[in-house]
């Protein structure tokens, strides 16, 4: 008897989810508020140009997660409370896989925060992609020409860029630079002079460099961060940009050149890897414990971005005189005026509804990054028209006066702006395979430039 | 009603293959000799080493954990609940995902269960025209990976099925729904399912069906009162191998599922954990050790089942 009273309750349940499973219809609340535009008054009245279209809700998917997502539901928060709209953010750190499943299935999200120029490009050749509003195109003259071409395709303007994150800097301890008497350098070759000096006085497993370019499936990120930086500050933007397109093969004699000089700097034996052991440990340290030896003075100097940042533990000061901070990469070539790599987002539409496009708006707005600004540190815009007192942080404090400088020789991170198959796929691999197995600098282009999509 | 059901036979048949609880005695005979013992304990210790690295490491700081290994534990003890406490109460804690988790694990372990077992019945012992191709074309279907079908699947989840501008099948019209996410995972489980109960299924004595015919009983009947009670250990073992597997899922449910964060599963909260460039990687440990206790309960709840029902397609000749 007690097999039956199992069989019954199993049978009760399945009736109870049958009933669910037909009776649970699609209640997206997508409701447009029609009629008269409602005149929005007192701490409201600066959303009125976004008023009109209470009760909807705008669906945003993007790679940032929590807590910078908490920062950013924070900074539209008010935006939602006046104007009725619903922004529901959902993120992922499998973004860049997900976004092209849920294009292609017909469910794409109304708004995409999409960080790299290539999937970008990738997505308006869909076909799905929504030209923005207007007042969108209007607000692009905050950002720099070259911040603009970004967030375009095929020379039409899509997307308006979102946060932005310096990449040229280099992180040390203030403490231990100040206990050996060494000077911040502003030179390329003060830099490779305090490096050869630091190799010198430093001993036992401390070194002047330490890295680490292990991140699951995204490993070998950080070391082509080193290789761009190089390439683009010693021949300057064009010949980077062409080695986006593939006009400049990695086989080419100046990428060749550049890898020589990486080969000179991280893998370098007599430099790195700080703390950890040798060579090969950078590809089996990863990114986000790799400066954790400038703590305990086993490391002098790490190149990394400005959101590693994050990444310190707890109770870390952060400052010109605290425990770490970041100086700005002099470049290897002085002719090219300050050149700057960074990374960023991109707000993509795939729906063009007004509630989505007041969204669009605002989010490209100088109004919306100062709210961000003011909610946490961490986040930087590269919107010319933001008032930079606004930043409280060091790190954001130096990474805005690089990205909003107008003459600043800007350039996105190259490895998100190829194809997908290479700046996501070849070119990190041919990275851990570099620095982790010694492959030759000539086999790794060899490998890169054979996976290039036709 | 149990008075129908003699115990399974166990005699040795004439082609001296072991059978029934002769051969699960012979098994047991075998693992229990001293030299099995020993090596069976090692490989679970050695098996088991990184389940504990990890679990210590849920109780050490985020700096001690990344900077030396978890065997330092041991030589410089170090306690910290930080982690737990961060899991629990950050950004609305695990207790909203544990629920959706079980509000979408339960019905798509019960749902293809229901369906895969009548089918493995009529496939088994409703014998028809064309039964054997249609099982071995199902038993086939196992083959289709889950991430080649996710955009078709999305497709005729938000349009239905067209050829040429004709609708063939519409949609379902759940989209975005933990419907959805049940439907997908009775889908992709549903091959499997019905290949091993059909097993099961058929190895039930022909004489116990046909003694039930004759006193009456119709098809329902038997599958209800006889095939039912009898492959309860492949249906448990099934049973818990379908409940890790979608408790453990993250790529149908975020691919399937509501893009509202407030519905959506255990794994995709402890994804948004880990925080943007993992920065927040330590969380993953202390995360997933409270999401196993779901899973360990069900395991331990059935495992009296799951043995026998493991045993069951190899050796019940």
């Amino acid at each position: 008897m007690k097999k039956h009273t199992i069989l019954a309750a199993a049978a009760g349940v399945l009736a109870v989810t049958a009933t669910a499973a037909c009776s649970s219809s699609t209640s997206t609340p997508q409701a447009g508020g029609g009629g008269t535009t409602p005149t929005l008054t007192g701490d409201c009245a600066q959303f009125q140009p976004y008023a009109g279209h209470s009760g909807s809700t705008v669906t945003m998917f993007g790679s940032i997660l929590s807590p910078e997502s908490d920062s950013l539901n924070k900074s539209w928060a008010d935006f939602q409370k006046c104007t009725g709209i619903k922004i529901q953010y959902t993120g992922s750190n499998t973004f860049e896989s997900d976004l092209p499943v849920k294009v292609n299935g017909g469910n794409a999200p109304n708004l995409a925060i999409i960080p790299q120029p290539g999937l970008l490009q990738q997505m308006v050749s869909t076909g799905t992609v929504k030209k923005p509003p207007a007042q969108t195109v209007k607000n692009e003259d905050n950002w720099s020409k070259v911040w603009k071409n970004y967030g375009s395709a095929d020379g039409t303007f899509y997307a308006a860029p979102m946060s932005a994150n310096m990449k040229s800097l280099v992180w040390y301890s203030p403490k231990y630079f100040a206990s050996k008497g060494y000077k911040v350098p502003t030179t390329h070759a003060e830099l490779m002079t305090l490096s050869n000096k630091m190799a010198s006085d430093m001993t036992g497993t401390a070194k002047p460099w330490c890295g680490g370019i292990g991140s699951g499936t995204a490993s070998g990120w950080p070391a082509t961060d080193w290789l761009e930086e190089t390439v683009l500050g010693t021949y300057g933007g064009q010949v980077y940009d062409d080695w986006i397109s593939h006009k400049v093969k990695f086989s080419d004699p100046q990428i060749q050149a550049a890898m020589k000089a990486v080969q000179g700097w991280m893998l370098n034996p007599a430099w790195v890897n700080g703390g950890v052991g040798n060579v090969q440990t950078i590809a089996t340290t990863t990114f986000q414990n790799a400066g954790l030896p400038i703590l305990k003075n086993q490391c002098g100097m790490l190149q990394q971005a400005s959101f590693y940042e994050a990444q310190w533990p707890k109770g870390t000061k952060v400052g010109p005189d605290g425990d770490v901070f970041a100086f700005y990469l002099p470049a290897a070539n002085p002719s090219i005026t300050t050149p700057v790599e960074g990374g960023g987002e991109f707000v993509t539409a795939f729906a063009d509804d007004p509630a989505t496009q007041a969204v669009q708006n605002y989010l490209s707005s100088p109004q919306w990054a100062e709210s961000r600004i003011k909610v946490a540190p961490g986040w930087v815009s590269a919107n010319e028209k933001v008032d930079q007192s606004l930043y409280t942080d060091p790190i954001d404090k130096i990474s805005a006066k690089y990205l909003a400088d107008p003459n600043a020789t800007f350039r996105f991170d190259a490895s998100d702006s190829m194809p997908a198959a290479v700046g996501s796929g070849t070119f990190w691999k041919g990275m851990v395979d570099w620095f982790g197995s010694g492959k030759s600098a000539a086999a790794v282009a060899q490998e890169i430039d054979a996976s290039w999509p036709n | 009603m149990t008075s129908v059901i003699p115990p399974v036979p166990d005699t040795v048949p004439s082609d001296g293959k072991l059978r029934g609880r002769e051969a699960t005695s012979a098994v047991r005979r075998a693992f229990s000799s001293p030299i099995a013992s020993a090596v069976i304990i090692v490989i679970s210790v050695l098996w088991t080493i990184p389940t504990l690295g990890l679990f210590i490491n849920s109780f050490r700081s985020k700096e001690d954990a990344a900077t030396t290994g978890w065997w330092e534990f041991f030589v410089h003890p170090s306690f910290s609940l930080s982690g737990y406490e961060q899991v629990l109460t950050g950004s609305g804690g695990l207790a909203l995902p544990l629920v959706n988790s079980l509000a979408i694990t339960i019905p798509a372990t019960i749902i293809p269960i229901f369906i895969a077992s009548m089918a493995a019945y009529s496939l088994a012992w409703l014998r028809f025209r064309g039964s054997d191709a249609i099982f071995f074309l199902i038993f086939a279907l196992q083959i289709i990976p889950l991430q080649m079908a996710l955009v078709p699947l999305q497709q005729y989840y938000v349009r239905g099925l067209q050829i040429g501008g004709v609708t063939v099948l519409p949609s379902p019209g759940v989209n975005g729904t933990l419907a959805q996410i049940w439907l997908t995972h009775t889908m992709f489980s549903l091959p499997l399912a019905i290949f091993l109960l059909h097993n099961f299924i058929a190895q039930i004595p022909v004489s116990l069906i046909e003694a039930a015919r004759v006193d009456g009983a119709n098809a329902l009947r038997i599958f209800r009162s006889i095939v039912l009670p009898l492959s309860m250990p492949a249906i448990a073992s099934f049973g818990i191998f379908q409940f890790l597997w979608v408790w453990n899922d993250l790529l149908v449910a975020k691919t399937f599922g509501s893009t509202d964060p407030a519905q959506q599963p255990v794994t995709a909260r402890m994804q948004s954990l880990t925080g943007s460039y993992g920065a927040h990687l330590e969380l993953l440990a202390p995360a997933g050790f409270i999401t196993i206790v779901v899973p360990l309960i069900v395991f331990l709840a059935l495992q009296r089942y799951f043995a026998s029902g493991l045993l069951a397609g190899s050796v019940k000749g």
